[in-house]
């Protein structure tokens, strides 16, 4: 199953190469990871999305918590909550398209970014599987390239991740 | 009060009480070299290779129990101290390596002598630092001691760049708790879970325990034992667990595993109960996992949560030190009529007696050649099993562990988890320089002595007379053995045709060789050797082609195993 993992971290030299490297060398499946800092000074807060069954997701939580400059390890796919990721794709729009792609962006509730008489970059956010359907649909259009920020995410309700 | 850094490095070790340092110097770490010859309450030994040190460190730490301590240089000074590290780590020894770096403005140049060592041991350490303003430095050493010594320990790389080393500032001397806020390890056991535990030892009728490192580490050896009697089970240990239960107790079944006894492992496999104390469920100690204790519950407790069910699914996880967690199932046990109901023992004993009747240890010695696993019945004998023993990687150190009975903790030093050939040396000098006072023997094998063979000049420059006893059978015997078992004797490169005159070679050393080529010498030879107040090296011209048996066929179950 796939589960979405959020990781409290001292904001220190290092703590990333910790992260990957741990899963590097134990061998556990990484599908994104972001990383940034939480809000404070002290504080990184990375988002991981990996695949596994409950024991391989088990040892990845408790491998993590090991980590010396990790705070908290918190798996958000057990509870509610929710997910986003952005996306930047620049599609080729000659005249004859121009309006499809628009309202395609406009499906998604996504916006323009960028115009070229012959492009358009398109912002785009959402939980991943809106993000697929979007490029789904432009895809035919024709793609030029793409972006994809991997998927950040927060639990539900008034609780923050670590009780203060 | 204002110091350079490299005098911080020294006070903060003399405030953290460290008096022993094992060493070798370099261009970057000069500043500190010049703070420790200003610092005689320091004394530091000079070893002949810098893994040499960190074994030598770890020797150390595994017959105290404090942090062992090695300074090396930067670039080679720290990558020879890598299979220090690893072995450390492997095996969850408490050590602070402190690394010499390049100046800060340097690192990332490719300048000379520089490593990326945070890159290159953040694998094989518990954690490491890199220190780049003497401001940090005081409180990092402390974090790093801390991090060694508690929760599951383990060995922590300090990375000092040399202007670091050479720029001043104020030390305040600072006692009381280190705190890291994002370290905190459980060492109380959940009291459900203890309670739990308590309830399915008492309905067991099969019980066995199974103990490991753990309980050395957390020097929980009395209540070990306190417990084992208390509930009248078998109890078994792992390469690393030797001596936290005495092994002299009729309740002790011998060490279990690849190369443990036959009741041990026919204990496990038959086991309704095992209860795993401070023990990993190594490959080496379970063999076929499917196959593992098939009719038992599993309790176990780990101060590690990742050792819990990373290998075998347990059915009761308790987090927590082992010397707390086994006096909180002690007093359970302890309060009055908690052991009126469990069931008779007896017929479980009877059993484990009949796999005892086995005798699966038997050798004959016969008059020609010497059997390796005589020589260190007789070396016990001669110590009266009271020696600290290191051993390196091989058939010697499963002889050493099958024949030499250790009741105490901290007498039994052997790298488990990497299997190091070339720890014994060092780790055994470490060992000397903790207990001066003690008969410290290393049990080696002619491979492994080469591998820091070097060491025989620090033992004599520092004068620390450890006995050696090379069980000499002109093979990398393990890897014969193999090739015998699983590759029909061919004996693909395992053959050391040549090996030096290990007498001669001691005494080029100024240590003392002896030899012995007949079981009648053996005797005499040891005796001499521990009468002598040098380094010895006693070379046992043993059986060639003996093998260490019993024996679990990699991949195969415990109940499969092969006896002689
Ligand atoms: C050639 C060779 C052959 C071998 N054959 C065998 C064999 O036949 N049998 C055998 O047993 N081994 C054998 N080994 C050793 C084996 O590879 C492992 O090193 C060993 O089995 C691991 O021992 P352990 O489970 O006690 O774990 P250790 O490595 O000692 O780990 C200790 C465990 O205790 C935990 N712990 C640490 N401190 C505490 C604390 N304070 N409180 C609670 N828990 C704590 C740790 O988290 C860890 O899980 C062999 C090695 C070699 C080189
Ligand atoms: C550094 C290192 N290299 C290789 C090995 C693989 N290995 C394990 S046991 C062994 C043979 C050891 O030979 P010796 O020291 O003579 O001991 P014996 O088995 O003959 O008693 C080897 C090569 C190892 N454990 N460590
Ligand atoms: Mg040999």
């Amino acid at each position: 199953m796939r589960h979405v993992i959020s990781v409290l971290v001292e904001n220190e030299a290092g703590v990333l190469s910790r992260v990957a490297g741990l899963f590097a060398a134990r061998g556990f499946n990484i599908e994104s990871l972001t990383v940034a800092p939480a809000g404070d000074e002290q504080t990184s807060r990375i988002t991981l999305v990996s695949e596994g069954d409950d024991e391989i997701i088990e040892q990845i939580i408790k491998q993590l918590n090991k980590l010396i400059p990790v705070i908290h390890v918190v798996d958000l796919t057990e509870g509610a909550h929710v997910e986003r990721e952005l996306m930047l794709v620049k599609v080729t729009a000659e005249k004859e398209v121009r309006a499809e792609v628009l309202r395609i962006a406009d499906i998604f509730r996504s916006r323009v970014v960028d115009a070229t008489p012959n492009s358009f970059m398109i912002e785009v956010t959402g939980d991943a599987t809106k993000l697929d359907a979007c490029l789904e649909l432009l895809k035919p259009l024709g793609v030029i390239e793409l972006v994809r920020t991997g998927q950040v995410a927060l639990s539900r309700g008034n609780r923050g991740m670590i009780k203060n | 009060m204002e110091l350079t850094g490299a005098e911080i490095i020294v006070r903060s070790l003399l405030d953290l009480g460290v008096r022993h340092v094992f060493g070798y110097p370099g261009g970057s770490v000069l500043h500190i070299y010049d703070a420790i010859f200003k610092t005689p309450e320091i004394q530091h030994i000079l070893c002949r290779h810098e893994q040499g040190a960190v074994h030598a460190a770890d020797g150390y730490a595994r017959v105290t129990g404090e942090v062992g301590v090695a300074l090396v240089t930067s670039g080679p000074g720290a990558t020879n101290a890598l299979t220090g590290l690893a072995t450390a780590n492997m095996d969850s020894i408490p050590l602070v390596c402190l690394t010499g770096q390049v100046p800060v403005d340097l690192i990332g140049n490719d300048a000379f002598q520089e490593a990326d060592t945070v890159g290159i041991t953040r694998s094989c350490t518990k954690h490491n630092f890199l220190v780049r303003h003497v401001a940090d430095l005081a409180r990092v050493l402390r974090e790093a001691f801390h991090i060694a010594r508690t929760g599951r320990p383990g060995p922590v790389v300090v990375d000092l760049p040399k202007d670091v080393t050479a720029a001043r500032c104020d030390y305040v001397h600072t006692d009381g708790e280190v705190k890291i806020r994002s370290y905190n390890p459980t060492v109380i056991g959940n009291s459900r879970q203890v309670k739990k535990a308590v309830a399915m030892l008492l309905e067991s009728s099969r019980p066995m325990i199974y103990t490991g490192g753990g309980v050395i580490l957390a020097n929980a050896a009395p209540e070990l034992t306190r417990f084992t009697r208390l509930l009248g089970a078998p109890i078994t240990n792992t390469l690393m667990g030797l001596g936290g239960f005495p092994a002299t107790d009729p309740q002790f079944v011998g060490m279990l595993g690849m190369h443990g006894t036959y009741e041990a492992n026919m204990a496990v496999s038959h086991c309704d109960l095992l209860v795993a104390i401070g023990a990993r469920f190594d490959d080496r100690v379970t063999g076929k996992i499917s196959q593992f204790a098939p009719s038992a519950k599993i309790i176990h407790v780990d101060i590690d949560p990742t050792s819990i069910s990373k290998n075998v699914k347990v059915h009761l996880p308790i987090v927590g030190d082992v010397k707390n967690v086994l006096g909180q199932m002690n007093a359970l046990l302890e309060a009055q009529g908690a052991r009126d109901h469990q069931p008779d023992l007896k017929p479980w004993w009877d059993q484990i007696q009949s796999w005892r009747d086995k005798h699966c240890l038997n050798y004959t010695q016969k008059q020609d050649w010497i059997q390796p696993q005589f020589v260190i019945e007789t070396l016990n004998r001669l110590t009266r099993s009271e020696a600290i023993v290191a051993t390196d990687v091989g058939q010697h150190q499963m002889w050493a562990a099958q024949f030499y009975p250790f009741d105490r903790p901290r007498y039994w030093l052997t790298s488990g988890g990497l299997g190091t050939m070339g720890y014994g040396l060092p780790a055994a000098m470490g060992a000397k320089v903790a207990r001066p006072d003690e008969t410290v023997l290393l049990i080696t094998g002619d491979g492994s002595i080469q591998m820091n063979i070097q060491e025989l000049a620090t033992c004599r420059q520092f004068h620390i007379p450890v006995k050696i006893a090379i069980l000499n059978n002109n093979y990398l015997g393990m890897v014969r053995q193999w090739q015998e078992i699983f590759y029909e004797g061919r004996y693909s490169h395992s053959h050391m045709a040549f090996g030096p005159d290990f007498v001669k070679l001691a005494e080029a050393y100024g240590a003392v060789g002896l030899r012995a080529t007949r079981p009648e010498e053996v005797e005499p030879v040891i005796k001499k050797a521990l009468e002598i107040d040098n380094t010895v090296v006693m070379d046992f011209r043993v059986a060639e082609e003996s093998n260490v048996y019993p024996m679990v066929p990699a991949g195969k179950a415990l109940n499969e195993m092969i006896l002689l």
